[in-house]
């Protein structure tokens, strides 16, 4: 019997992870932004669920409160104004963890335990073994989790991984009065998508489509597009996201080298130690010294 | 602590050492990594209608303690009720925030009166609020009934007096207050939850 409630599939700079024997139901959460309202139930179901409480903000004249993700606020709704052809649109996007099946945070991240992904997909960190770097945040190619001031250690989004493992879906999806948000296995939602997908290509949106970046092996948290096609109208939404260059290389190629260097210095001292021995000081050598020292 | 050259360079190769071994992937895995407990395990768990608007979704309402005699009940999370019709779970924000509602230190908790003239609040019983509001509604509808209209006609109307009643009510509850209402012979009288 495992020691967790949910299979741990990947450890934060664990080199060699324990092997997994189960495997369980992959769930993601689509976000239909085409039926979102940007009510901010989800923003409040959030931090009702997780005991957070932002501070309370002041109006920037638009409708985002807050501004931006917060260590408080582990989602926000953000809303672009697109004029286009004497046309407006109004684009509402829930931001927050995607929960790549290829975590940038994870990869970045140099200390062991402190973030996990689950065999469900789900990206958690663990705060306990959290050493408040931020190279999580270098490593997210959605400038996801944040630092908290108070105890400086980095959070995001769960996916209420607390609720997922009794079986409950996330606090916010469960708000949602829309439907916008829905929940349940990764095949399910992607079906699901497809029925979205073909009801807004009959409105005449032809370039609908699915946004499940293939860049980071697919996310737990997919979008279902109008404008499937340029995807940064959403605020940015980056078209085709990658982990940072710098965090592939650094932990990719450069790790093993690293370790396989510190590995012959360790070898090439305990061979040198035992054909040379130690550096012995013969009493002639050491009185010669003494006496120069004095002079 | 005092270290001589020698012992130096022993604890310098034992350290290179160790983390070398480490680095190659022979630390021992991290025993455990356990989500946040769920919080609601063996809460005491309130069927409710949320307070605000007159759709009057079904909500859960979560408190800590079992009810035993000795445990005192404080509530700790507010949900959505997934078997009521009207919601099927689901809440507006405010709704979803319900929980701070609750806690707020401005929420109204006893009847209060602020006498005319006055700024200021003053609390009172729920006795006095009740005789207080009777007497108030008798003396005006003493003054100002209306039996019968000028060509003598019986109309039994109180025109001087409103009547707002609250939302989330059922309909037994909405029954009576119709009743209240329209036997005084109050005309405007509405209710959020539109009965």
């Amino acid at each position: 019997m495992a020691l967790q409630s949910l299979d741990i599939k990947n450890r934060s700079a664990t080199t060699t992870p324990t092997p997994q024997a189960r495997s369980t139901v992959e769930v993601a959460k689509l976000i239909d932004v085409s039926t979102c309202i940007g009510c901010k139930a989800c923003q409040a179901a959030c931090m009702e669920w997780n005991d957070i409480r932002d501070e309370v903000g002041s109006c920037s004249g638009v409708y985002d409160n807050p501004t931006n993700l917060t260590e408080n606020s582990w989602t926000v709704m953000r809303f672009s104004e697109i004029e286009e052809q004497g046309k407006l649109e109004w684009l509402i996007r829930k931001d927050g963890c995607m929960h790549c099946a290829d975590p940038g945070c994870l990869k970045a991240c140099p200390s062991p335990g402190a973030i996990v992904q689950y065999a469900n997909g789900i990206v958690d960190f663990h705060e306990e073994n959290c050493i408040g770097c931020g190279y999580c945040i270098t490593g997210c190619p959605f400038d996801v989790p944040r630092i908290s001031k108070k105890d400086n250690k980095a959070y995001k989004c769960t996916l209420c991984s607390d609720r997922v493992a009794v079986n409950q879906g996330p606090a916010c999806v469960k708000a949602c009065p829309t439907g916008a948000l829905q929940f349940g296995s990764k095949e399910d939602m992607k079906d699901y998508a497809q029925e979205r997908i073909a009801d807004l290509k009959e409105r005449g949106f032809d370039k609908a489509g699915l946004y499940d970046p293939p860049g980071v092996g697919g996310t737990h948290v997919m979008y279902v597009l109008h404008h499937a096609d340029r995807p940064q109208l959403y605020s940015g939404l980056p078209q085709d996201p990658q982990i940072s260059p710098l965090v592939a290389i650094w932990k990719g190629a450069t790790k093993p080298l690293a370790a396989l260097a510190l590995g012959l210095v360790a070898l090439g001292s305990l061979f040198h130690y035992v054909i040379k021995g130690p550096n012995e000081v013969s009493k002639e050598t050491e009185a010669e010294v003494e006496k120069e020292d004095a002079a | 602590m005092q270290v001589d050259r020698r012992q130096f360079f022993k604890i310098c190769a034992s350290g290179l050492g160790g983390s070398s071994i480490a680095m190659m992937g022979f630390s021992p895995t991290v025993a455990l990594a356990e989500v946040r407990n769920f919080k609601l395990a063996h809460a005491s768990e309130t069927r409710n209608t949320c307070p605000y608007c007159s759709v009057s979704c079904g909500v859960l309402i979560y408190s800590m303690g079992d009810r035993a005699k000795n445990a005192h009940s404080s509530i700790i999370h507010i949900e959505g009720d997934p078997d009521h019709p009207v919601n099927r779970g689901t809440l507006c924000p405010k709704g979803a925030a319900l929980l701070d509602f609750v806690h707020s230190p401005n929420r109204l908790k006893y009847p209060e009166v602020r006498e005319a003239g006055s700024s200021e609040w003053k609390r009172i019983s729920w006795d006095e609020a009740f005789s207080r509001v009777a007497k108030l509604m008798k003396a005006d509808r003493d003054a100002n009934f209306i039996a019968k209209n000028a060509d003598g006609v019986p109309v039994n109307r109180w025109l001087s007096t409103g009547f707002l009643a609250a939302s989330a009510s059922s309909n037994e509850s909405g029954y009576i207050t119709h009743k209240l209402v329209r036997s005084l012979g109050i005309i405007a009288f509405d209710n959020q939850a539109r009965v």
